[in-house]
């Protein structure tokens, strides 16, 4: 098996986990308050930080180019509240045409 | 799932066809949604069979979008496996709500174990939202298997498209991070939420330029301390 498909596995199996660990065993027990609020806060820290490493950085080091404009018309989109595949799609085609015009 | 939709006496109510309407719009959505991610995922260097692996097995939409990201910028497996799971980790909050109500369901231990699989951001806001318990169950297993399906076919045809098209002259590599802005909003509602979010983009700004490919994002989970404090 290569890499990534032990990684898919892992990651089925963690995925499964952590569903089925608040469904079949902490059933009706309540986590202490500023654990289920730390908790309810990974997806504000993650999505953010997932953001600038795709946009606005090559994994390695922070870089600004033809992608930033595209995050910044997603930003407006989303701010407008378009739908999700609009976001994305005005996302890759005015990077995609930035990207053109600068080839 | 020993009541299905539409069938008996239960298909002309209109609070049955709300949730069902509600159930099914949202999931042709989320399809639409899979479909974006089996472009990415073949974009980011997976088979057409492991992004389909991923979206049946895995079942969760940020997790799996974040996985192929931290792979397709060069990330090590093992990066990508903990920022994804760090991402599942909500599932568990889910879970720990749904509990009560999917006792409540019925239906044994067996169907709890199947279900479990279906507790996700979707299912557990369309279930919670309904106070009945037999529209709640509806509600549950409406979206469930109308999610899981549409969510398998869109990443199934988007990893067929994928394999076709050249990622960068279509600007796909902005759909990841795009599509992470789209998730932002409904956890901005808070001023931790919003705290967490800033701290969480400065702290991975600061660390990309020192850590490896994808352990910034990893760095970045830190940021969720500022709800110790109510």
């Amino acid at each position: 098996m290569t890499p990534l498909w032990w990684m898919i596995l892992a990651l089925a199996v963690t995925s499964y986990a952590l569903k089925a660990t608040g469904t079949l065993l902490v059933g009706s027990m309540r986590m202490p308050a500023p654990l289920e609020r730390c908790i309810a806060l990974i997806p504000a820290a993650v999505l953010s930080a997932l953001v600038v490493k795709d946009a606005l950085s090559d994994g390695r080091v922070l870089v600004l180019d033809e992608r930033a404009v595209g995050i910044a018309v997603a930003l407006v989109l989303v701010a407008r509240r378009a739908p999700l595949v609009v976001v994305i799609a005005g996302a890759a085609a005015v990077t995609a045409g930035v990207r053109a015009l600068g080839a | 799932m020993s009541h299905p939709v539409g069938a008996g006496p239960g298909a002309r109510d209109p609070e049955v066809r709300r949730v069902v309407t509600g159930s099914l719009a949202l999931s042709t959505a989320v399809g639409i949604f899979g479909f974006s991610f089996g472009v990415l995922a073949v974009g980011a260097g997976a088979s057409v069979a492991q992004a389909l692996v991923l979206s049946l097995a895995v079942f969760t939409g940020a997790s799996q979008f974040s996985a192929m990201s931290v792979v397709g910028a060069g990330g090590s497996v093992v990066t990508a496996w903990a920022g994804a799971a760090l991402l599942a980790v909500r599932n568990l909050v889910y879970g720990v709500a749904m509990a009560g109500p999917l006792r409540e369901m019925g239906g044994g231990s067996l169907r709890r174990v199947v279900a479990a699989h279906f507790v996700i951001d979707e299912t557990t806001g369309l279930a919670l939202a309904e106070r009945d318990p037999r529209l709640r169950r509806l509600a549950f297993w409406t979206t469930a298997v109308a999610l899981f399906g549409l969510w398998n076919a869109g990443t199934v045809l988007g990893a067929l498209v994928g394999t076709a098209v050249d990622p960068r002259a279509w600007g796909l590599d902005v759909a990841f991070p795009a599509a992470f802005v789209a998730m932002l909003p409904p956890h901005l509602r808070t001023r931790h939420g919003r705290w967490a979010a800033a701290l969480g983009a400065l702290i991975c700004v600061v660390a990309i330029p020192l850590a490896p490919v994808g352990v910034p994002v990893i760095l970045a989970v830190t940021a969720i301390l500022v709800g110790v404090r109510p």
